[in-house]
């Protein structure tokens, strides 16, 4: 029976109503929204039947704007202002879009700020408004359709996706007047999609090709609770490269430069790819496909492609997804024998070819009885059914885990792991931290995301001060840091000083993006790195170590200077300079001992500051008041 | 003619009373809706309107209309713990039948 609460005066919920959430896969290329409806997830079809929504965004001259089909139909008169694959731009820097391969077609505005913003009849729009404008559109349909107001929606995102891009994913969704119940890994949704969360455990791969972007998960059931052990993908990988492949392949067989792409008009780019599309999608359970490719009017070329030929034409991508699986697998200490199902995701895997190599790496049939456009959505509206009440909460507990380690930058530009890759969300973890030099009154935390052990190959996310903290002597304040993931993936770091009680926090906000294909390079990088790594940190440790006695014995003689004696002045001098200069060299033996020669030339002044310390503290009391001070300890 | 708390559901309210800042009692009454017919309403009373009936119990002022009061009369609000969830549950006399999620009955 359920249990009442007291409401606020005339509102008093009515019973049984059914709160309706929604789910979004919103695509790099099609997305999609459901809902469960009487038990039963359904894809919401628009007016005219059409589930699916191309991600494309026009915007006319007039400042009108269309998404969806009449959106992407745009593309090819008026490349500029239609936005297509947007969700590649999400939480991306400027920097980003300039190494981008293809550039993306758009003017870009240089902003004050990091976040790109393209030039639009409307004025300068950013990634996430343009992805406001598919979320809105797919809160109108569901709204339309559903006939009630929405309590929320669940929206998936690439298991790959870091923190600036959910953080952006979640801008897009407020913008567009959404209420973000979570955010939903999309491999974790096609797996509960399919209803694996029934089975009483197993070890499950999703295979998750989409138009922009690869992710493969291994997720382990247990109890009917779905724990993710290892995610891997790649951002930049998907059926839109398949096209690409075949694209690059017509403009050799047309006899056209394909170095110099470039000189082919944005329109006449998406023309060609166009016709690509449509030899790919037509090759599905085909031979061979003819077609011919027509620019400016005329035909360029003509001939016919043969499933062989396509093959080996996107092999070299296929090879790509399974290099992934792998890492995946190691990550999760399995092999492919140990996965017991292997889901299969996003329109691409509809391509034989795809299926063939996925089954035959891990030596099992694949599941793809579900629509592989769909899953993902439905999945998605499972999970905010959940999310919104209708079922009791114990039915259904997802949990993710951190892509890429999260740590913080000490002295030396070393970083300090403290979750590590892989934890499960939601997670706090602290660590104690302290100050440096002497009187250090404030603490810059320097919040990176990666696996290497130093600051430069690692990714920035934020960086703040901590100020306020009472003069002490190095190494006397106890900075607490705190590092909170939430459910959703988004990151909160927060620093306290305990004795001042002093604070200071940051969120993670979408500042800029990862590179191209930076989250795999940084993991590939850290194995290959390994030992780099190692040496590196030593030698940056052994600076800092030999940096701190400099300060401490610079210190001293600041105070105690004349306890110095004309033998030990020179010899102390000495010692310093050498370990100064071994400081500015590579080789941490060389500093250590460095350190250790001034430490033991410094040894009978040290001794002498002890004495004068000590007498300092015996001076002016007598005996007895020593031993009561000692009795009474 | 009586509508009562029992005292653990008398310090609930004034908890959440006390909390909220503002409000003089406890509203509540029945409406019609619901699986089983009627429904309990349960608020805080800012006001008293003058077809109001007003009990006192355990400190707590319990305000009701005269329709709440006809299907409320010799009811006790107790707090309950069921699980991880607390609320407040209506021992209602009058009740013929209830659905399986007790917030809506028939008299």
């Amino acid at each position: 029976m359920a249990l009442l609460q007291i409401a606020e005066p005339g509102q008093t919920p009515a019973p049984h109503t059914r709160r309706i959430a929604i789910g979004i896969d919103l695509g790099t290329t099609n997305s999609l929204v459901a809902s469960v409806i009487n038990g039963v997830p359904e894809c919401l079809p628009d007016e005219a039947g059409e589930v699916i929504l191309p991600s494309a965004v026009h915007v006319g001259e007039d400042g009108r704007i269309t998404v969806g089909r009449e959106a992407k139909a745009r593309a090819a008169s008026d490349p500029e202002h239609t936005f297509l694959s947007i969700k590649r731009l999400m939480g991306r820097g400027m920097d980003d879009v300039r190494r981008m391969q293809p550039r993306p077609p758009y003017r870009f505005v240089e902003g004050e700020d990091a976040v790109p913003r393209m030039e639009t009849p409307r004025g300068p729009l950013s990634a996430v408004e343009v992805s406001a404008e598919i979320l809105k559109a797919l809160k109108a349909r569901a709204e339309t359709r559903l006939g009630d107001e929405l309590t929320g929606a669940v929206i998936t995102v690439p298991a790959y996706f870091d923190d600036a891009q959910r953080q952006a994913t979640r801008d897009a969704a407020r913008l567009a007047g959404l209420h973000v119940l979570r955010l939903l890994n999309e491999p974790t949704a096609a797996a509960l999609a399919y209803g694996l969360d029934r089975r009483a455990e197993g070890l499950i791969a999703v295979y998750d090709l989409g138009g922009g972007t690869f992710d493969i998960s291994i997720l382990r059931l247990r109890k009917g609770v779905f724990e993710v052990l290892a995610t891997g993908g790649d951002t930049q990988l998907g059926g839109d490269d398949f096209d690409q492949a075949i694209a690059v392949w017509l403009m050799e067989r047309a006899g056209l430069d394909v170095a110099a792409g470039q000189w082919l008009e944005a329109g006449e780019a998406r023309q060609l790819t166009r016709t690509a599309c449509a030899i790919k999608e037509d090759l599905t359970g085909k031979d061979k496909t003819c077609a011919k490719l027509t620019l400016r009017g005329e035909t360029v070329w003509q001939g016919c492609l043969t499933c062989e030929e396509f093959n080996t034409l996107v092999d070299p991508l296929i090879e790509r997804t399974l290099a992934a699986c792998e890492r995946a697998l190691r990550d999760a200490n399995l092999t492919c024998a140990d996965i017991q199902e292997v889901v299969m995701v996003g329109g691409a895997t509809r391509t034989p070819r795809v299926r063939e190599r996925v089954s035959a790496f891990f030596g099992r049939e694949v599941l793809t009885d579900i629509d592989p456009d769909k899953v993902v959505a439905l999945g998605a509206a499972l999970q905010a059914d959940v999310l919104a009440g209708n079922k009791p909460a114990d039915e259904m507990l997802l949990l993710d885990v951190i892509p890429l380690s999260l740590g913080i930058e000490t002295m030396g530009g070393l970083v300090e792991h403290i979750i590590p890759r892989n934890t499960t969300l939601p997670v706090a973890r602290a660590q104690e931290f302290t100050t440096f030099k002497d009187g250090q009154t404030a603490m810059t935390l320097h919040v990176v995301q990666g696996e290497r052990d130093t600051v430069e190959h690692c990714r920035s996310l934020a960086r703040f001060t901590l100020r306020g903290i009472p003069p002490m002597v190095a190494g006397k304040a106890r900075v607490r840091v705190t590092f909170q993931v939430d459910a959703d993936g988004l990151l909160t770091v927060s620093a306290r000083e305990k004795t001042s009680g002093v604070s200071a926090e940051v969120q993670v906000k979408p500042s800029y993006g990862l590179t191209e294909e930076e989250i795999e390079r940084m993991l590939r990088d850290s194995f290959e790195h390994a030992a780099d790594d190692i040496a590196a940190r030593r030698l940056r440790e052994a600076r800092v170590e030999g940096r701190r006695s400099l300060e401490a014995i610079n210190a001293a003689i600041a105070t105690d200077g004349d306890l110095l004696t004309e033998i030990d002045h020179p010899i102390i001098d000495g010692a310093r300079e050498l370990l100064a200069r071994a400081i500015e060299g590579e080789d941490p033996e060389a500093i250590v001992e460095a350190i250790g020669q001034l430490e033991s030339a410094a040894l009978p002044f040290v001794e002498r500051r002890m004495n004068r310390a000590v007498r300092a503290a015996l001076a002016g009391h007598s005996l007895g008041e020593i031993a009561d001070q000692y009795n009474t300890q | 003619m009586s509508i009562t708390l029992t005292e653990k559901a008398a310090n609930y309210v004034k908890e959440h009373l006390a909390r909220r800042g503002k409000g003089i009692g406890l509203r509540v009454g029945v409406k019609s809706s619901g699986c089983s017919g009627l429904s309990y309403v349960l608020e805080y009373a800012d006001e008293i309107h003058s077809e109001d009936i007003v009990f006192e119990s355990h400190g707590v002022t319990v305000v009701t209309d005269p329709k709440g009061l006809l299907h409320l009369d010799g009811s006790e609000l107790d707090l309950v713990r069921e699980g991880l969830n607390v609320g407040l549950k209506f021992n209602n006399p009058n009740v013929k039948d209830s659905c399986g999620c007790g917030k809506s009955f028939t008299v």
